[in-house]
């Protein structure tokens, strides 16, 4: 705000100026990655392994041939919707953790709706209507935490988590009940959407047009929230929300639309699992890849162009994962305490924004 | 009062010697100039004390044989990620060999490899390979059944009570075969037992499985199995309010000192070992094999201090008498809804298609599917 009453008249040094004070955002969690790093380096030798091994098994398995990047970007691309689930209401100030229940949902509502078309319907009909329902799916039901947060005061972490669980009981009630296809006895299941109707690779790639989903939607609620008055109102939202409701603005209708569009990412993901995976809905939905979401969002500090890289870096997180269970001997959980790591790390890194004049403007002259 | 000091100087000194040191030594290669990699993904831990563990200790073995390597991946979900995780084994291991272990594995992900890369053999546990998929795609799987209804026997002269608990994840067909056959094995011995099925309706939900126990316990229950993917709660539960129990999927011997009765048992180590040997003699490996304990593929847990000599004679007969071929679905059994599933004099097969689609509990399981 205060730049703007203060642009003078040297403009170099202003730009100058700009780029110290920003770089503060790029320094803060370089710096914790690092530490992060360094803290993981000495839990590997604690347990006698090499981190210089695990940093060349990372890159081998997540990014260094074809088939690893490949590897990773498939996986990236959930966590990219998920994340958003996270990122979009996050930017009102809430913390939504529950974008796994979404992904479910999702996933539950676009084979629900395929089941009466796949008779008639040609696939692109299909599948449009499968993604519009898993979207919907997905919105509503992270739309419900935006409306209980908004009108009964409900934590929406509380109720987005709790809700998690209830989706997981809804997809079993179906897919185990009156959904079941009978035809596969042991993995309750819903009736397939049909390989002819599924979403294949991108062109030369076997990763699937989820990706560029992924990073189609980052890059539109990225503008959608710098560009636009929606995103502007709802950053006030969440700056303030007592100084938003002063000024008139709608904060419960802007709770409940950045819950839901939120949701539809989350839901999207769940959308192509079903549409481009499993080909039906059953209890595989449930990956945890909402839960890496949050992670993903955090680590991005909930800004949605920057979720595209770090999904890519978890991703391949993943990805080199199993390289390193199977080279390295260690348990798969040691992946996990990474991911860990970094989490903490970044959260407390959080704490040293604004505390280095380094990164202030400078006053005077 | 030490003179131990780690200051952050000489921490950082060591830590990178340590890195470097490591780096120096140069890696460890995996792809074996000659021999046979075979790559084995599991969808949980491989010390579950479950289902994973059994598959585990079987890699093991096949550890074991000369010129074969094992390369091993846990808590694979049965998602993208197993596709990616044999397809990485395939292409950065060199593997020739998938064994598949967890029954979502399957469709789509092992028939899709199986289809992409088909030089690589791809076996899975569990009996889905139908004469339309791959050739190179193929189906293990070991009748646990028979291991259950001797576990079943051995458990008939256990209880006073003359009730058995039966702690059970879903209600789906290889786990309704198990309950059936663990009733008849204790109905052989004791007319009078029933068996008490309790659901959890997921395959590992610890605290469902302890609650289960305990109810089973409460309603009179003095000896307890199970069918979930890893006993462990299972049985510490049970054992801890002092009753008796029977394994399932690997040995949970240790777990239950005073109460552990025997378990039902695969055995994977044969058919993986048996596998390898078909590969190295160039062989080409059968699509599907499946057995129990006729071809060594299940076995029971070795008897624990909760068995009664009684019990381990009744139950070493039965176990070889299910060995030469004697059926265990002998009439009359009626279903739970008085229907007749065999009648008087007549018998199944141990190996009937017709058990492979359970979908019904017999009269004498207290306890409903739906």
């Amino acid at each position: 705000m205060a730049e703007l009453t203060q642009a003078g008249p040297q403009v170099r040094t202003e730009l100058a100026d700009r780029a110290r004070r920003s770089s503060e955002y790029v320094l803060v969690p370089a710096v914790a990655v690092l530490v992060s790093a360094i803290l993981f380096s000495v839990f590997l030798l604690f347990l006698g392994k090499s981190p210089a091994q695990f940093v060349e098994l990372l890159w081998k398995g997540g990014f260094g041939s074809w088939f690893s990047l490949q590897n990773t970007l498939v996986r990236a691309s959930p966590f990219m919707l998920t994340a958003l689930c996270v990122a979009i209401p996050a930017r009102l100030g809430m913390v939504v953790i529950g974008g796994e229940g979404a992904l479910i949902m999702g996933g539950f509502g676009a084979a629900v709706i395929a089941i009466p078309m796949v008779s008639w319907a040609p696939a692109p009909v299909i599948l449009a209507a499968m993604a519009m329902a898993g979207m919907l799916a997905g919105g509503i039901w992270i739309g419900i935490v935006g409306a209980v947060r908004h009108y009964r005061g409900v934590n929406e972490t509380i109720s987005s988590l709790l809700l998690f669980y209830i989706a997981v009981s809804v997809l079993n009630f179906f897919v185990e009940g009156v959904l079941r296809d009978p035809s596969d006895p042991n993995k309750p299941s819903t009736m397939p959407i049909g390989r002819e109707n599924m979403i294949g690779p991108m062109p030369a790639t076997d990763v699937h047009w989820g990706l560029a989903a992924g990073i189609v939607v980052c890059v539109l609620l990225y503008f959608l929230m710098n560009r636009t008055t929606f995103g502007f109102a709802a950053r006030v939202t969440g700056g303030n929300l007592r100084a938003a409701q002063a000024q008139g603005l709608p904060v419960g209708r802007l709770v409940m639309v950045s819950c839901f569009i939120g949701g539809a990412a989350a839901g999207l993901a769940g959308f192509f699992e079903v549409a481009a995976i499993h080909g039906k809905a059953n209890a595989s939905l449930i990956a945890g890849y909402g839960f890496t979401g949050i992670l993903v969002s955090f680590l991005a500090r909930h800004n949605p162009l920057v979720i595209i890289p770090i999904a890519i870096f978890l991703g391949g997180i993943d990805a080199s994962g199993g390289l390193i269970q199977r080279r390295m001997d260690l348990p798969d959980a040691t992946v996990l305490v990474l991911q860990g790591l970094m989490f903490v790390v970044l959260l407390a890194s959080e704490t040293f924004y604004g505390r280095y004049s380094f990164f202030r403007k400078s006053e005077g002259t | 009062m030490t003179d131990f000091k780690l200051n952050r100087r000489a921490f950082l000194k060591t830590a990178a010697a340590g890195a470097a040191g490591a780096g120096a030594l140069g890696l460890p290669t995996m792809a074996s100039a000659a021999g046979l990699t075979i790559g084995i993904v599991y969808v949980g831990p491989r010390d579950d004390f479950g289902w994973n563990q059994a598959h585990a200790e079987a890699a093991k073995v096949l550890k074991g044989v000369p010129d074969v390597t094992v390369v091993e991946e846990e808590n694979v979900p049965e998602t993208v990620a197993v596709a990616k995780s044999m397809e990485s084994m395939i292409n950065l291991d060199d593997a020739k060999m998938i064994f598949a272990t967890s029954f979502g594995y399957y469709k789509p992900f092992v028939l899709d490899l199986a289809g992409k890369y088909g030089d690589v053999q791809f076996r899975h546990a569990a009996p889905l390979w139908t004469d339309e998929d791959p050739k190179n795609a193929g189906s293990y799987f070991g009748y646990l059944d028979q291991a259950h209804y001797v576990d079943g026997v051995a458990a008939g002269l256990s209880t006073t009570s003359n009730r058995l608990g039966f702690v059970a994840a879903k209600p789906i067909g290889t786990v309704l075969r198990n309950i059936n056959s663990f009733l008849l094995g204790a109905k052989k011995v004791n007319p009078d037992a029933e068996v008490q099925v309790i659901f959890t309706g997921e395959w590992s939900l610890p605290v469902r499985e302890a609650e289960a126990t305990n109810a089973l316990v409460n309603a009179n229950c003095d000896v307890i199995t199970c069918h979930v993917d890893s006993p462990k709660v299972v049985i510490e539960t049970a054992e801890a309010r002092g009753v008796k129990t029977c394994g399932h999927n690997a040995s949970q011997a240790p777990l239950a000192p005073k109460g552990f009765i025997t378990g039902a048992e695969y055995k994977w180590s044969t058919i993986y070992t048996q596998y390898a040997a078909d590969l190295a003699a160039g062989k080409t490996l059968p699509n599907f094999i499946g057995a129990g304990f006729d071809k060594d593929f299940v076995q029971n847990t070795p008897y624990g201090a909760g068995a009664s000599a009684e019990a381990i004679a009744a139950a070493d007969a039965a176990r070889a008498e299910v060995k030469a071929g004697k059926p265990i679905f002998t009439g009359p059994i009626l279903k739970q809804d008085g229907s007749v599933l065999v009648g008087a004099g007549a018998s199944l097969d141990n190996y009937d298609p017709m058990l492979d689609r359970t979908d019904f509990l017999i009269e004498g399981v207290i306890g409903s599917i739906t």
